[in-house]
């Protein structure tokens, strides 16, 4: 649960700071770092505008989009905590729990019989089909090396598994983000700064939405943009501290060193949120948002660099152990 | 008890002919109820018996003496032997609910067709449909080849006069045709493997084939075995005559027959595996590669169709690619005698065969509703059908859900299962196993990803924003009998994906037995992952349930404000502009055009229309499977042509025939060739 609690807090400010960051990037002063924040919380005091075209499924879809979010994040591990929640095989539930809310964000977008939002809820099914395979790769590939299959003992064992872990996990590390980047439609498949509807993915889709549902979603967004920083942020936070404590000539109760190496950690987490915010704040500054048709394949290039990774683990655990 | 109750169901569908038609739906509904209630019973008794994950089961002295119930019927000609056990029970109570609920649908679904259709029509139906239940519970049960080879025929006819309710329809009747022909090729790979079988051991029957196993290579029989059985099952490319099949059929026809009738195929395929003695890798390599192309290509094609039965009915083929994947997966653990993926390939593959036979019912008898209301199947000229039919699309939804395997529902923990199972296998062969299962993740992945492409469009197409063409919708003939069945499909999908150890835990049981893949314990079986699970559903539901309350209070003293879609600042927007089921696949079929081979024909305005015209556009997609069969039979079709002149209607000739036929034989034999 401390990942999950860490990933709330630290979703206070992240959007706040991928603001500040473009904003600065661009040249102007830019918002405080709650901004964000508090539109949402003005979407929260507002009334609801609904179209006649729409159904209980519109009103649906936000409640479940935030609510499979929440059970993704508790799902989220952290290292040297006994995960309460997680089990074997925890990722796939992650997986397609993010996969319903997809598919009543989908649905919501298409009750409102609007082109434009049709042709955003099209692009979305197509782009979640084609980054799911990255993401079951990735995660199949830090199985092998870890010989584990619940993300805490994935995440926990896979430090120890050799040299090579530095390079998967730095394999990991950009896949993951790009999913991230994808999955949260951001920068390169989708720019949510765009002024044209024809071209949008994520905001097309919630056009309609307003109030108190637009600020359910919002929520959603950037709680799913911590989850993803959340499992960034395991392959930073090492698991044994003991260098680290000898070292600095700590020595106590297993429970001090237990809840020193804890606070570091969470410290570490939150550096890796902030972090991770910054560097999409940059990316987004700095990188052009590719065209639709190009999407796909920069999308099918993550599954081959996470396939690549795979057999690369493969040849290397086999010929290192045996 | 079975001298009476076989001579009894025999004699009652009989009756069903004479029942007068006021009577005639009860009459069969009770029938009915009376075939699955006295054949369940045993079945139940068999299948739950005593098992226990974390127990012992092997050492259990009850399961040994509950190994199989055995009815024999006795008859002037001789007797029959009907079995049953595990393996036949588990099949057994999956057909008797769904055959059940199609029953209870059918009584709504054909009330529209009483003015057109007469009484003699009516009979002949559910008299059909009385024994294609009789006749898959004998496939079920029976062992000895010849009887069961006779009921194999009997399911495929039955099945095929209940395809041909509308007879009238010219494409009905050639569909219908068309199944036949197949089942009867299917049929005699069956045959021809029987008698393999038979030249072996002496002896014709499911019981003879572990010894014929033993002594003979056991991938070739197997082969002939699984082309027999996959023909029925729909795996590709054995699938062309299921698209047509099912949408021809009335609704609860396609239900049951997608649900359970095609799973006859998986049993059959299941009953030789476990006679198989060896060859189990090369096996499990065959059942992963057919399956997982099955799979793929089956969502695929459902993307691109418009008719929402034949959506159906690919998905179907994709989901028995899934039971397949199972299937090869428990058959790998078999041959690498590691128990951990004999037991999630197999109970995996079996909890789909349930799973898939209850969402794809409820999802049929949803698109029976739907054509009921509209009197179309065609996707692109539905829309915004939540408003008047909102119960119906509310289940739609809801097996939708669950056919795209996401949680909290059945399909998930079916898929969830594999999923672990393969992932477990990436460190359990040698490196081109672990690149195979990978590949097979993948592609399951890419299943889910494109059922969920494809549900939403069938789903949100059809169901939802405005009527793409003005349709008097009849939602009054959705009564509540139709609603009911898919109500209580619902709530069994639920209950499986919120209490999973429930249903598996016998399934388990079922492989232990059938299969041997050693102790079953708790460590080998993920039964705390699935106690998460169900916890995580639960909590999944409260959380929206959560969310929804906190929307309405904080909704409730606000005016809440009704208007158009926005439009983006265009006013004029007609329903013809709403995205349709072909631009929603649109995208989709670029990327998977080498196999989907759509034609498109449309003009494009040119520089010098001036004033623009009306214009069309059709595009089509077509079954690259089908097509190079309708090659085949094109070709056989020439090669008999020729061979026809041989038939001249001359008498003279025909006796020529037969003397050349002797002279021949003479020959061969003075030659000591025969």
């Amino acid at each position: 649960m401390t990942g999950t609690l860490l990933a709330i807090v630290s979703a206070i400010f992240f959007p706040g700071i991928i603001l500040r960051v473009k904003s600065i990037a661009s040249g102007r002063k830019g918002p405080g770092i709650l901004q964000p924040w508090k539109n949402i919380i003005l979407l929260f005091r507002k009334s609801s505008v609904f179209s006649t075209a729409t159904s209980f499924i519109f009103r649906l879809a936000p409640a479940v989009y935030l609510a499979t979010i929440c059970c993704a994040l508790m799902l989220l591990p952290f290292p040297g905590m006994s995960s309460v929640l997680g089990f074997e095989g925890d990722f796939i539930l992650f997986a397609y729990l993010l996969a319903l809310g997809k598919l009543l964000f989908i649905l919501g977008a298409l009750d409102t019989g609007s082109s434009f939002e049709g042709m955003g809820a099209n692009r979305e099914a197509l782009y979640s089909m084609l980054t799911e395979p990255a993401f079951f790769i990735l995660l199949g590939t830090l199985a092998l090396l870890s010989g584990h299959l619940s993300m805490q003992d994935i995440f926990s064992h896979f430090q120890f598994a050799g040299e090579f872990s530095l390079i998967a996990g730095a394999i990991a590390i950009y896949l993951l983000v790009q999913i991230a980047m994808i999955e949260n439609s951001r920068m390169p498949v989708d720019d949510p700064k765009t002024h044209l509807e024809l071209t949008m993915v994520h905001e097309v889709m919630i056009l309609d939405y307003s109030g108190v549902d637009l600020a359910f979603i919002q929520t959603g967004t950037n709680l799913k943009f911590v989850l993803y920083g959340g499992l960034i942020a395991n392959f930073f936070m090492p698991v044994n501290y003991d260098w680290f404590l000898v070292t600095a000539a700590i020595h106590g109760s297993p429970l001090t060193v237990h809840l020193m190496a804890t606070l570091l950690n969470g410290i570490i987490f939150l550096l890796v949120q902030a972090a991770f915010a910054a560097a999409i704040g940059l990316m987004e500054s700095f990188r052009a948002r590719k065209k639709l048709a190009k999407n796909p394949q920069f999308i099918v290039t993550l599954s081959s660099i996470a396939l690549i990774a795979f057999i690369l683990v493969l040849l290397l655990t086999r010929n290192l152990i045996r | 008890m079975e001298q009476f109750f076989i001579p009894a169901a025999v004699l009652g569908s009989f009756l069903i002919l004479v029942v007068p038609g006021k009577y005639r739906y009860y009459y069969t509904l009770t029938l009915i109820l009376f075939i699955s209630l006295v054949t369940s019973v045993p079945a139940a008794l068999q299948f739950i018996g005593t098992v226990d994950i974390a127990g012992n089961v092997s050492g259990n002295p009850l399961s040994a003496s509950l190994s199989s119930s055995t009815w024999i019927f006795k008859g002037d000609l001789g007797e029959l032997r009907f079995a049953i056990d595990k393996l036949s029970s588990f099949f057994i109570l999956v057909t008797n609910f769904t055959v059940f609920t199609g029953m209870l649908y059918s009584r709504g679904y054909l009330k529209a067709y009483e003015k057109t259709k007469n009484p003699a029509q009516f009979s002949l139906h559910y008299f059909s449909y009385t024994w294609l239940h009789l006749s898959m519970l004998a496939v079920l049960t029976l062992r000895d080849g010849l009887s069961f080879l006779i009921a194999w025929e009997l399911m495929a006819v039955s099945s095929f006069m209940l395809i041909l309710f509308e007879a009238e329809k010219r494409s009905t009747l050639k569909t219908a045709v068309n199944y036949l022909v197949q089942m009867h090729i299917g049929f005699i790979f069956l045959l021809i493997a029987f008698l393999i079988t038979e030249a072996g051991t002496g002896n014709m029957s499911f019981d003879a084939l572990p010894a014929w196993f033993s002594n003979h290579n056991n991938i070739g029989l197997f082969l002939l075995f699984f082309a027999g059985f996959g023909i029925k099952a729909g795996f590709m490319p054995f699938h062309t005559w299921l698209p047509e099949a099912h949408p021809a059929a009335p609704s609860h026809v396609s239900g049951v027959m997608s649900g359970v009738m095609i799973k006859m195929g998986i049993y059959g395929i299941f009953r030789v595996l476990t006679s198989i003695q060896s060859d189990w890798y090369t096996i499990g390599l065959v059942l992963l590669i057919v399956s997982a192309g099955t799979g793929l290509l089956g969502i695929l094609f459902s993307t691109a169709q418009k008719d929402i039965k034949r959506i159906l009915a690919y998905s179907t083929i994709e989901n028995i690619g899934i039971i397949g994947l199972g299937m090869g997966l428990g058959s790998i653990g078999v041959a690498l005698h590691n128990p951990v993926l004999t037991v999630l390939g197999f109970t995996g593959s079996l909890l789909h065969v349930l799973n898939h036979s209850l969402f794809k019912s409820l999802l049929f008898y949803g698109s029976g509703s739907v054509f009921r209301a509209t009197h179309t199947r065609n996707i692109e000229e539905l829309g915004g059908l939540v408003h008047s039919l909102p119960r119906t699309a509310g289940l739609f939804l809801f097996g939708s859900a669950a056919i795209c395997a996401l949680p909290p529902l059945n399909g998930f923990i079916s898929e969830f299962l594999l999923y672990v199972g393969f992932f477990k296998g990436l460190s359990a062969g040698n490196e081109y196993l672990s690149i195979l299962f990978l590949l097979i993740i993948l592609s399951l992945t890419l299943i889910g990803g494109l059922a969920i492409f494809s549900f939403s469009r069938a789903f949100g197409i059809s169901f939802l924003g405005n009527p793409r063409k003005d349709i008097h919708i009849q939602s009054d003939t959705i009564t509540r009998d139709m609603i009911f069945p898919q109500l209580l499909i619902a709530f069994v999908i639920l209950g499986i994906g919120l209490m999973p150890l429930v249903f598996i835990t016998p399934i388990a049981g079922l492989v232990e037995t059938q299969f041997h893949p050693g102790v079953l314990h708790a460590g080998i079986f993920p039964v705390a992952a699935l106690n998460k699970i169900s916890l995580f559903g639960l909590i999944l539901v409260t959380l929206v349930t959560a969310i929804l309350l906190l929307r309405l209070r904080l909704l409730k003293n606000r005016e809440v404000m009704y208007g158009p879609t926005w439009g983006c600042g265009y006013t004029e927007g007609t329903v013809r502009q709403q995205y349709t089921g072909t631009s929603f696949a649109g995208n989709l079929s670029e990327l998977a055009q080498p196999v989907l081979q759509n034609k498109e024909e449309f003009r494009a305005i040119a520089a010098d229309d001036i004033f623009p015209h009306k214009r069309s556009i059709h595009i089509q997609t077509s079954d690259i499977f089908s097509k190079s069969l309708g090659k085949l039979t094109d070709l056989s079709w020439l090669v008999l042509k020729k061979l026809a002149r041989l038939q001249t209607g001359n008498i003279r000739h025909y006796v020529l025939y037969a003397f050349i036929f002797i002279l021949l034989i003479f020959a061969l034999l003075y030659l000591k060739l025969i």
